[in-house]
């Protein structure tokens, strides 16, 4: 791989142990995928907190050896700089104050602010979301970014027309050091035009039609660029936020285009740009109905637990919810723990939202998810959840059985405790 | 006892993680998850709808396409290391960050862009050296006993 002056001087140590490892991992990752150099990023998004038993003994040696182990795939313990560029936290493990209601230890919530506290001096900025969109980073079209999740990377370059791979917490770490990361896949701008065509035959509209839509694309693209075609209903950011999270974990989808919507496609054609549709799906009522029934990993309609907010919900959701259980209260055998950055919260409670939920008997979490920090209410057999997201992962994560449907039918079964949710 | 064939099978291929490893070959054509999709603890998949749910992939030489779903896949990996639960060898058919990023984390030898396609030639049960230094894999396949 080609390094400039600066660069190798890094990889040397001029700049410190820190920044040698950082680029000693950039470059035997950018030999990996076969890169031929490194491109300038200053928009960084990682995992960096510590916050799971699984890390507490790295951290028994100090927060450097853990950003030294899991964020360098350093042997060595480096001392750990101020960051080189602009880096954020994505999601955490543990909501800094419902921790309790997650059944977290104190000795754990201690360390994840210890933590906090050493990164904040570092200047990773704690937005503890999944959607960094949502709460004051937005890349502009053409920037060049360094991102984890998946959910916010397929976003970042289809709607927003930035650039970054699905980097990991490895990565993003050297990169947050160095202002590095290879320059290969959707950093070039061939690799960014579509490869399949999605016609729609049904008029998707509604949250759960479009993360339905998603999950059936991730499913036949696996990790290719769809293009969607004919959408008869302008999408808004709170659907493509669930679709995109949706395409991402049935398949690997990091990037998609809507000629007309999306960033980089005003037409078909440009969509595709020297591109030919390599096939071209259908998607019907069959195919939705098909799919719904994939997502459900359920039999029993007795429902324990109901998860919403993943991808972290906006406050038009929020207030969503708290409209559905105004005057309302939820089940004595259920819970349901509603997800919003703690920046959105804010707002919420503000609003009154929070209130209204709070008085319906649930929970308004920020800073994690339940498939993140792998906690639930104890004893949960069945959840429901309106995130296709989350009823892919969350039954295999905490091996229970899963419900999905609307937010809708998901708020009617935490009142009632039973799972009556369906499609027309 | 399984046995197997004495000559092997030669694939040549590109080196992403140097190194050798040879062990019994755990093979799908399906893609992996790595955070939701396999437990690092024990070294197991756990994706629900995958065709290798419950089996172990510890000490394997595992093919399989590539990577896909959360960007948990490098940590996940580099976790089963720590948990010296990883595969001996990683062969995959489609290259993406996730993919790639994982492999260099979990430092065990890994490859990719073969010459024949390896899913024709690889079944689980074989025993299979991989040699990333020479880019080259050798396949001794397994041989059915009589009776």
């Amino acid at each position: 791989m080609q390094l400039t002056d600066l660069e190798k001087a890094m990889l040397d140590g001029v700049n410190g142990r820190a920044k040698a490892a950082a680029m000693d991992l950039l470059v035997r990752y950018g030999e990996a995928v076969g890169a031929e150099r490194l491109v300038e990023t200053n928009n960084v998004a990682g995992a960096f907190n510590a916050s799971t038993p699984s890390v507490r003994h790295i951290v028994d040696k100090g927060f450097d050896a853990v950003y030294s182990e899991l964020n360098l795939d350093s042997d060595e313990i480096v001392e750990i700089p101020h960051m080189a560029v602009d880096t954020w936290q994505l999601i955490t493990g543990i909501d800094n104050d419902n921790w309790k209601i997650q059944g977290v230890d104190e000795s754990l919530i201690t360390m994840q602010r210890e933590s906090e506290a050493y990164l904040g001096e570092r200047s990773i900025n704690m937005c503890a979301t999944c959607t960094p969109y949502q709460v004051g980073n937005v890349p502009v079209k053409g920037e060049h970014c360094a991102w984890m999740e998946s959910s916010a990377v397929i976003y970042c370059n289809s709607v927003l027309g930035a650039r970054t791979n699905v980097e990991g917490k490895e990565s993003t770490g050297a990169a947050g050091l160095t202002g590095r990361i290879p320059y290969w896949g959707y950093h070039l701008p061939e690799n960014r035009f579509g490869t399949h065509q999605i016609e729609l035959d049904f008029p998707v509209h509604d949250m759960m039609d479009w993360g339905i839509l998603g999950y059936f694309i991730g499913e036949m693209v696996e990790e290719n660029r769809p293009v969607i075609n004919n959408v008869l209903h302008h999408p808004n950011m709170i659907k493509l936020k669930h679709f995109g999270a949706a395409a991402a974990s049935s398949g690997g989808v990091e990037m998609f285009h809507i000629p007309g919507i999306t960033a980089e496609a005003n037409s078909l054609a440009e969509a595709f740009g020297p591109n030919k549709p390599v096939e071209v799906f259908r998607f019907g009522q069959r195919e939705r109905l098909e799919t719904y029934q994939k997502l459900q990993s359920a039999t029993d309609r007795k429902v324990d637990f109901i998860m919403l907010g993943c991808p972290h919900n906006s406050i038009e959701q929020v207030a969503l919810i708290a409209e559905l259980l105004r005057g309302k209260t939820i089940h004595h055998d259920t819970e349901l723990w509603v997800h919003t950055p703690r920046a959105i919260k804010q707002v919420a409670e503000r609003n009154g939202y929070l209130k209204t939920i709070e008085q319906a008997g649930a929970v308004v979490m920020s800073d994690t998810c339940p498939a993140i920090s792998r906690r639930l209410p104890k004893g949960v057999r069945v959840i429901a959840t309106d995130s296709a997201k989350q009823a892919h992962y969350l039954p295999a994560i905490a091996n229970v059985q899963g419900w999905f449907g609307s937010v809708t039918d998901c708020v009617e079964a935490a009142i009632t405790g039973s799972w009556q949710g369906g499609m027309s | 006892m399984t046995l197997q064939t004495a000559t092997p099978i030669i694939i040549k291929g590109r080196s992403v993680v140097a190194g050798k490893a040879s062990g019994e070959a755990l093979v799908t054509t399906e893609t992996i998850s790595g955070w939701g999709g396999i437990n690092e603890r024990e070294g197991t998949i756990i994706e629900r709808r995958h065709e290798l749910v419950g089996q172990s992939f510890a000490g394997k030489i595992l093919l399989f396409p590539g990577a896909k779903g959360s960007s948990g896949w490098s940590a996940f990996f580099h976790m089963t290391r720590l948990n010296k639960v990883s595969p001996a060898a990683m062969l995959f058919t489609r290259m993406t960050t996730k993919m790639a990023l994982g492999a260099v984390v979990t430092r065990v030898p890994a490859m990719t862009d073969f010459d024949q396609d390896p899913f024709e030639l690889i079944e689980s049960g074989d025993r299979v050296e991989v040699d990333a230094d020479a880019g080259e894999i050798r396949i001794f396949k397994k041989v059915k006993q009589p009776g």
